[in-house]
């Protein structure tokens, strides 16, 4: 990147880019009859930790907190959001490639935040 | 010889020099005239203590920090000060233990010959509180403070528990450069990685590439963090990175392993991976000089 300043419209096109070459996660609009997957999240587990997909089919994950703020994270997939107490923060994705995909909190919530993680798995 | 040299050649005389690692502030040399204020300097990198960890990966955990300490004054060669880059305490859901681990920090580095000590929080000392304890104990999360020609700012990217630094102390980072000339050497200190060296594992800083962007037009920068338990460097343009070692337990390189976890205590190794760094300062000519250091004093 020598000789040239990072703009943040250049490091969004950059990260959209990534993205795609992952062939990781489309966000798109929903419709109403795609699934939805409830997760929660608490000190220091998300319920379920392992989440199943398949590869092409959109799915709404819906996740709440149960106790105080947390972080749903995967950089992998291109996929952060807040999760936080009282309001469901919902995330279309249509998993685009198939593997296992680890997810972590990051936001720091205590004790046993390391190890506050989950991962997705994307089958055919 | 300079200062410089003869100070190391004093340390490998005793045998407690490590791996020296040079890392010039490039653009410096030649451009920065001298001043009466630029002498040759070194001061000492300490982090991740972690005052108040028990567990496996370090069952000498309660006495690793005072071993340093006894280390670090039993050389002759004096610092001009000493700065710690976060997670001085092991995290408590409890805020009394935590003030209490806080306490007992400060009692054993006052036990240090060199008084002259900056510090800084990491998560575990103020992510739980946005950094309320932290600034009870010891002060402000971030502040400026200038030595001999070079110009230090220690940055908080801890205190929300996003590992944001945030918008208000960028702008208050932007207003202080603005005070600093393009030429000036300038050290950052921090905790969390302010580029993305693997945010899987959280080894990053949310807005780190802004703070990036603001120091970029600054020739001279060198940035010192702590964070991820290993000795680690990295180049952002011009700006170069310098991760420190631990004082209570190793972590795995980046990526290395599925599940970020302590590296395994070496009963036939005591302290393996374990350590601190000395760094030479030399403002006029940019030159910046790194050795680790072991928590004890392996020969005589």
């Amino acid at each position: 990147m020598r000789g040239g300043i990072v703009t943040p419209l250049r490091r969004a096109l950059m990260a959209a880019m990534m993205l795609v070459a992952l062939g990781g996660i489309v966000f798109s609009a929903s419709a109403p009859d795609e699934p939805v997957i409830e997760i929660s999240a608490k000190k220091w587990e998300f319920t379920p930790n392992r989440i199943v997909l398949h590869k092409g089919a959109p799915v709404i994950l819906e996740l709440r907190s149960l106790d105080r703020k947390h972080g749903f994270s995967s950089p992998e997939l291109g996929i952060r959001v807040d999760v936080i107490p009282d309001k469901p923060t919902r995330v279309r994705l249509v998993p685009a490639k198939l593997g296992t995909f680890a997810v972590h909190c990051d936001v720091f919530c205590g004790e046993g935040h390391e190890g506050m993680d989950a991962e997705i798995v994307v089958v055919p | 010889m300079s200062l410089l040299g003869s100070r190391r050649d004093v340390l490998r005389l005793m045998g407690v020099g490590g791996v020296v690692f040079a890392s010039g502030l490039a653009g410096a040399a030649g451009k920065k005239k001298k001043s009466s204020h630029d002498s040759d300097f070194f001061f000492l990198q300490l982090s991740d203590t972690h005052w108040g960890y028990s567990g496996v990966s370090n069952p000498e955990a309660d006495v690793t920090l005072q071993k340093a300490v006894e280390t670090i004054n039993g050389v002759s060669a004096r610092p001009d000060f000493i700065v710690f880059t976060g997670d001085l305490t092991h995290t408590t859901d409890d805020g009394a233990v935590r003030r209490k681990r806080m306490t007992e920090f400060k009692q054993i580095v006052s036990q240090l010959k060199i008084k002259t000590q900056h510090l800084m929080p990491g998560e575990h000392d103020a992510s739980l509180d946005a950094g309320l304890a932290y600034q009870e104990n010891f002060g402000a999360t971030h502040y400026t403070f200038d030595h001999k020609g070079v110009h230090f700012i220690a940055l908080d990217n801890v205190s929300d528990p996003a590992g944001a630094v945030g918008d208000a102390q960028i702008d208050w980072l932007s207003a202080d450069l603005k005070k600093v000339g393009r030429d000036a050497p300038i050290v950052v200190l921090t905790h969390r990685p302010l580029f993305d060296l693997y945010p899987q594992w959280e080894w990053s800083t949310k807005d780190g590439a802004k703070v990036v962007d603001v120091l970029l037009p600054h020739k001279n920068v060198t940035v010192f963090y702590g964070h991820i338990h290993q000795e680690h460097h990295h180049q952002t343009e011009h700006i170069a990175h310098h991760a420190a070692k631990s004082l209570v337990f190793a972590l795995p390189a980046p990526g290395s392993v599925p599940k970020k976890a302590p590296l395994p205590w070496d009963a036939a190794a005591p302290f393996a991976g374990l350590g601190y760094r000395q760094v030479d300062v030399e403002p006029y000519d940019g030159d910046m000089r790194l050795t680790e250091f072991p928590v004890v004093k392996t020969s005589v």
